[in-house]
């Protein structure tokens, strides 16, 4: 019998999915801020949105190496999805985020075809002019997207019915940190199947995956239709519990930001994403209150720390220290 | 004449400002693939450069442009010593972050020193105004940008097809590894052409504030015009550089002339559409 073949990889996959005790800890710590921090509870409910869209770029950066600098793209046609939806009379949650899950997917799958002819300098030009030519598109047609002052008269409904979305956030970020879990655990699965490991493929010889019979091109078409449809999800999200869309969730800044976060938290591991996102909004938060306009020359300096120091991010620093430490996370 | 030959005019001017911003980072990219998204800061760099000997020293604006491109060059040797260097074997993205976070770093310095205000220069009278010709009025300081940087054009062309310091650039930009395997010191030719861009952008620069003004968004705002510039035109492409640029600009004056609803649409249009069909850019070859 060759099972004992087959049972290897197998077996090897079925201990990544295993569920480790710091991760148990880690989304425990995630229902602190209602206890300990109620004033802060829309910035975490920002937070969860940012962790969501960070986690949809580690899908396409951390484990398939393309490099996005137009990812807001995706974000801003889900906001605009789902806040248009709600204008036009139809303000119902969990329905809307599905509206811009689809819309997204879509505006995904059509641009995944030219994301796949190209790699290096090029790819990261296309995406960056794909997100510009986006946001000068949302900014002419301002019939459709009230342009420059953003689109106003977005009413969400309560959740359910019943959940109202409260001025303190607490809706807000119980709502977004529901979504973020289920859509993370979605991710999880998917990364550590045998989809998941052709894209580290992908990632780690992109010659030699179509050598060994690999569908490359599909694999990182499909990648990046669902990358596009959960950061949809977040685009959603945040339209939904601010009630507004401004073109800015198009703007290039955005998706400088969200590199950064993924940087900083370190790619590849989903996780590291989620800290980034954590990290980076409360950096933030704080130094924007002390001096705003020096804001940039944190997160410039923070960069390159992080790049000369930490090569592999926050959580991968943790992890050669816990190794150093002989610790199994 | 109809305005279409004035917008051509104009269209050509930013085209030649464009090239000089970029022609730098086309040539040090070319050699070493380093992904240096701080190009433009050594723009912005000599612009305030310009603007604070004029304004603060009363240097007349002549004297201000080759300290702009000086002051450039240090900076940009400086960090290469202490960053770039140590960043040429790794991946697109670490390079990426590394030059964005200089790029952050030195917009903020900016707006702490100058604040977020555009920076006035004034003039000296002979490059104000404009002349008629054939019915166009075509603005003095626009013929002298168009000048200017026909002859650094000129003077770059003749310099890398006929001195030896000319052949060995050529030489690593075509093949690094066959270059050092010659004996060439890629390293050092790289500093010195990596300086001699960053200059070459602090002129840029310098020469910008009076055609697009100048604060601490520069460093980005023009960025994303230059790496057009460089991918449209083939990494290490001189005449690419120069085509791609002229295309632009006439492309981006036209389309605010005569379509202003659609802003800058249609340069990002032109750059996706000419990047589909040819990756490589225009006179790119790899």
């Amino acid at each position: 019998m060759s099972t004992q073949a087959i049972v290897g990889p197998h077996a090897a996959l079925q201990a990544q999915i295993r569920w480790r005790w710091s991760e148990t800890v880690f989304w425990l710590a995630t229902l602190l801020p209602f206890v300990l921090t109620p004033n802060y509870l829309v910035l975490a409910s920002q937070i969860a949105i940012a962790a969501l869209f960070v986690l949809s770029l580690d899908l396409i950066l951390g484990f398939c190496g393309i490099i996005s600098l137009g990812h807001a793209a995706y974000f801003g046609v889900g906001a605009y999805a789902a806040g248009l939806a709600s204008k036009w009379g139809w303000g119902e949650p969990l329905s809307g985020l599905l509206i811009a899950a689809v819309a997204a997917g879509i505006f995904g799958y059509l641009t995944s075809f030219i994301i796949v002819r190209f790699r290096h300098l090029a790819l990261i030009m296309i995406t960056l002019g794909i997100g510009l030519v986006l946001q000068e598109a949302a900014n002419s047609a301002s019939w459709l997207t009230g342009g420059f002052d953003g689109l106003q008269g977005i009413h969400t409904w309560p959740i359910f019915g019943k959940f109202r979305f409260d001025l303190y956030g607490y809706t807000a970020y119980g709502y977004a940190l529901a979504v973020l879990f289920v859509i993370f655990l979605v991710a999880r699965r998917l990364m550590h199947s045998p989809f998941g490991l052709a894209l580290r493929g992908i990632r780690e010889n992109g010659q030699r995956m179509p050598a060994i019979g690999a569908p490359t091109h599909a694999h990182i078409r499909t990648i990046y239709t669902i990358a596009a449809l959960i950061a949809g999800i977040a685009g959603a999200l945040l339209s939904q519990t601010t009630e507004t869309v401004s073109l800015e969730v198009l703007g290039f800044q955005r998706s400088a930001d969200v590199v950064v976060m993924l940087i900083l938290g370190g790619t590849g591991r989903l996780y590291g994403g989620l800290i980034g996102a954590v990290v980076y909004m409360v950096a933030r938060d704080q130094l924007s209150g002390l001096n705003p306009q020096f804001w940039y020359f944190w997160i410039g300096l923070l960069l390159i720390a992080v790049v000369m120091i930490l090569p592999n991010g926050i959580l991968g620093g943790l992890a050669l220290l816990a190794r150093k430490a002989g610790v199994k996370p | 004449m109809p305005p279409v030959f004035g917008v051509l005019f104009d269209g050509l001017a930013y085209g030649m400002l464009l090239f000089l911003l970029s022609v730098g980072l086309s040539v040090t990219l070319g050699m070493m693939n380093f992904v240096n998204l701080a190009h433009c800061s050594f723009a912005m760099l000599g612009g305030y450069v310009t603007v604070t000997l004029m304004n603060g020293y009363g240097w007349p604006f002549f004297a201000t442009l080759p300290a702009a491109f000086i002051a450039a060059a240090l900076a940009s040797v400086v960090l290469e010593r202490v960053f770039f260097r140590r960043f040429y074997n790794a991946g697109d993205l670490d390079q990426c972050l590394l030059t964005i976070g200089i790029v952050f770093i030195s917009i903020a310095s900016a707006a702490y020193i100058y604040g977020t205000i555009q920076q006035p220069v004034q003039l000296p009278s002979y490059l104000r105004g404009s002349i008629a010709f054939m019915g166009l009025n075509l603005g003095v300081y626009r013929m002298f940008l168009i000048g200017t940087a026909l002859l650094i054009t000129i003077v770059l062309v003749v310099a890398l097809e006929t001195t030896r310091f000319g052949a060995q650039v050529r030489a690593a930009v075509n093949n690094q590894r066959m270059a050092r395997g010659l004996g060439i010191d890629v390293d050092r030719l790289f500093a010195v052409t990596f300086a001699l861009g960053s200059g070459l952008a602090g002129l840029g620069g310098a020469l910008a504030i009076e055609i697009v003004g100048l604060d601490p968004s520069f460093a980005l705002t023009y960025l994303i015009y230059v790496l057009i510039v460089v991918s449209v035109g083939g990494l290490g492409s001189i005449a690419g550089s120069f085509a791609a640029a002229m295309v632009l600009g006439v492309s981006d004056v036209a389309g605010k002339y005569y379509v202003p609803a659609l802003g800058a649409f249609l340069i990002y249009l032109v750059m996706i559409v000419l990047l589909m069909w040819r990756p490589t850019g225009l006179f790119g070859r790899r």
